[in-house]
């Protein structure tokens, strides 16, 4: 459904995306998960035929971005960044006005608005100006107007920015329950936002794709180490010192709560039974041991901050 | 040309539902009012004073001393209202961010800048339209000459559509609405007035600059000449900078 090759942009001597290329199918539900300057929105705005890219193509149902820029846009819903909405307009006149832009048809347009605002519950606004509605309400009549006419791709800037927390949960089962029929790519700094709703990750740092996959297949793949959380009575450094002694242990942090600490350990074995017995042995008390697994936000922190280590040692 | 109706609309909706609509309306009409009474009035003090000396009455007629100065007027008050009405047209939706649907949505360029053109000429229209009943009022006392009037009308309405087309030219090479009307006002004065620099520069340069004056061709249409070189100029001059906004809006293809 989505194509995209070798897709370059620069602002002046500033790179935005760097040969990014990545594919969509029918009906998949994408995220795009980077820290904010990563090149999300850019990678978006391109498809959406906003801006062309510096080099490389986009291809949305086959067509290209740039050659067949109307007949693309006609079959995208686009919920840009922060929502733009003009503010002097009514709910009503904005969508319709949306509509009508979109080439729903006179005929059909009161319909098709009531069933968005139905969609997005903003009909009790409908008649109030857009300037004086709170930023939830806005943020829905964004997505409202990306769903008029029923678009095949829905492409989702940061969807639930701004919404309390009872609004995200009924977006996000907006967006999922949109999903079971449309290609959708939203982007997001929210991890379990991402990891909710998305059937594939695409990670993107530094305007490059770091990694992509689902999510179980993410955690599982980047889990290098296994980390073991401990809570013992006894002095510090010679706690540290005894477990750093233990087979397989690779380091020994103590963390801020109190006498509490996480222990990494080499990937493919467990050590809790040994280390709960050096615990025991010393004389100490033993008051928790568990197994952590590592979350996606440690393996988007790994995977971000691995990148920029690895330049600054260039 | 996809979406020039849409956009029509939905600017045609936003210039009534702002304020700067009725303000520039308001003070447009009481300002040409002032003028219309003025010369009218100072019209009929001569037509008095012509009664007794016969001389006079010869020298006195209604285009001369009514008509010209009149559409005169109007055209100098347009000149220092229409960078504020086209000001907003591109660069609040550049400000806002709202240019993302305009952009993002499946309507061409085109249309979008002809929309936004049209919805501006009607504007300005509507408000041409509103000085009419001065013209009724000398209907009522005299004799008007009609087809004067109505070439003065046409020389006003492709005044404001080529003061239009610079206004939306400036409004989209920016994203303050300030720098917007300051640059559409400034052009829309230098261009009125070039022709003054005629005595200054030698013959050939001298006449170029006082036929691109925006004044020396109005100047036909309100005193009741119709020449389709006037014309011309208008339509050249509106499609100059319809094109150039265009190719303004097109170049966020290319600049980095």
């Amino acid at each position: 459904m989505i194509e995209v090759d070798n897709l370059t942009k620069l602002y002046g001597s500033l790179v935005a995306l760097r040969q990014v290329s990545f594919r969509v199918d029918q009906g998949e539900i994408v995220g795009f998960l980077g820290p904010n300057g990563a090149g999300k929105t850019t990678a978006l705005r391109i498809l959406t035929c906003f801006m062309p890219p510096t080099s490389g193509t986009a291809r949305v149902a086959g067509l290209d971005c740039q050659q067949h820029s109307l007949e693309v846009r006609g079959k995208i819903g686009y919920l840009p960044e922060n929502v733009p909405l003009y503010l002097d307009m009514t709910t009503r006149r904005f969508l319709s006005f949306a509509a009508a832009a979109k080439g729903v048809s006179r005929f059909r347009s009161g319909q098709e608005i009531e069933r968005v605002m139905e969609v997005c519950t903003i009909t009790s606004v409908a008649e109030r100006l857009i300037g004086h509605l709170s930023k939830g309400y806005r943020q829905r009549i964004g997505i409202a107007q990306a769903l008029l006419n029923d678009p095949a791709i829905l492409i989702l800037d940061e969807p639930t920015i701004g919404l309390d927390p009872s609004q995200i949960v009924e977006i996000r089962s907006l967006i999922k329950q949109l999903g079971a029929e449309r290609t959708i790519i939203l982007s997001s700094h929210i991890i379990p936002e991402v990891s909710q709703i998305c059937q594939r990750i695409l990670i993107i740092n530094n305007g490059q794709i770091v990694a992509t996959d689902t999510p179980a297949n993410l955690t599982a793949q980047l889990q290098r180490n296994l980390q073991v959380y401990l809570e013992v009575e006894g002095p510090e450094a010679e706690v540290v010192q005894k477990l750093e002694a233990v087979t397989g242990v690779l380091e020994v942090k103590p963390t801020n709560g109190e006498s509490s600490y996480l222990i990494e350990t080499s990937r493919g074995q467990d050590l809790r039974p040994e280390l709960a017995r050096t615990v025991v042995e010393s004389g100490w008390q033993l008051r928790a041991l568990t197994l952590q697994d590592m979350s996606l936000e440690e393996i988007f922190m790994q995977l971000v901050t691995d990148e920029e280590a690895g330049k600054e040692q260039k | 040309m996809k979406g020039i109706y849409v956009v029509y609309r939905k600017e045609l909706y936003r210039f009534f539902a702002s304020p700067i609509f009725y303000v520039v309306a308001f003070i447009f009409l009481a300002l040409v009012g002032y003028f219309f009474y003025s010369s009218v009035a100072y019209y009929s003090l001569l037509s008095f004073q012509a009664g007794r000396t016969p001389f006079l009455s010869e020298q006195l007629n209604l285009t001369d001393m009514v008509l010209e100065p009149f559409f005169g007027s109007i055209s100098v008050v347009l000149l220092l209202m229409v960078p504020l009405i086209t000001m907003r047209l591109f660069a609040e939706e550049k400000k806002t961010g709202t240019v993302e649907f305009l952009f993002t949505y499946p309507i061409s360029d085109r249309g979008t800048v002809l929309g936004k053109f049209t919805a501006g000429v009607s504007v300005l229209a509507l408000l041409l339209a509103a000085t009419l009943p001065a013209m009724f009022l000398l209907e009522a006392f005299t004799n008007p000459p009609w087809p004067t009037i109505m070439g003065g009308y046409l020389g006003l309405l492709l005044t404001c559509s080529a003061f239009v087309s610079l206004g939306l030219f400036a409004s989209s090479l920016t994203q303050n609405q300030i720098i917007a009307a300051a640059l559409a006002f400034g052009a829309l004065l230098l261009l009125w007035i070039i022709g003054w620099a005629e005595t200054l520069v030698g013959p050939t340069l001298g006449s170029f600059l006082k036929y691109l004056s925006l004044l020396t061709h109005f100047d036909n249409f309100a005193r009741g000449i119709l020449d389709s070189r006037d014309v011309l100029f208008y339509l050249l001059f509106t499609l100059f900078f319809l094109f150039s906004t265009l190719r303004i809006l097109e170049s966020r293809h290319w600049r980095g």
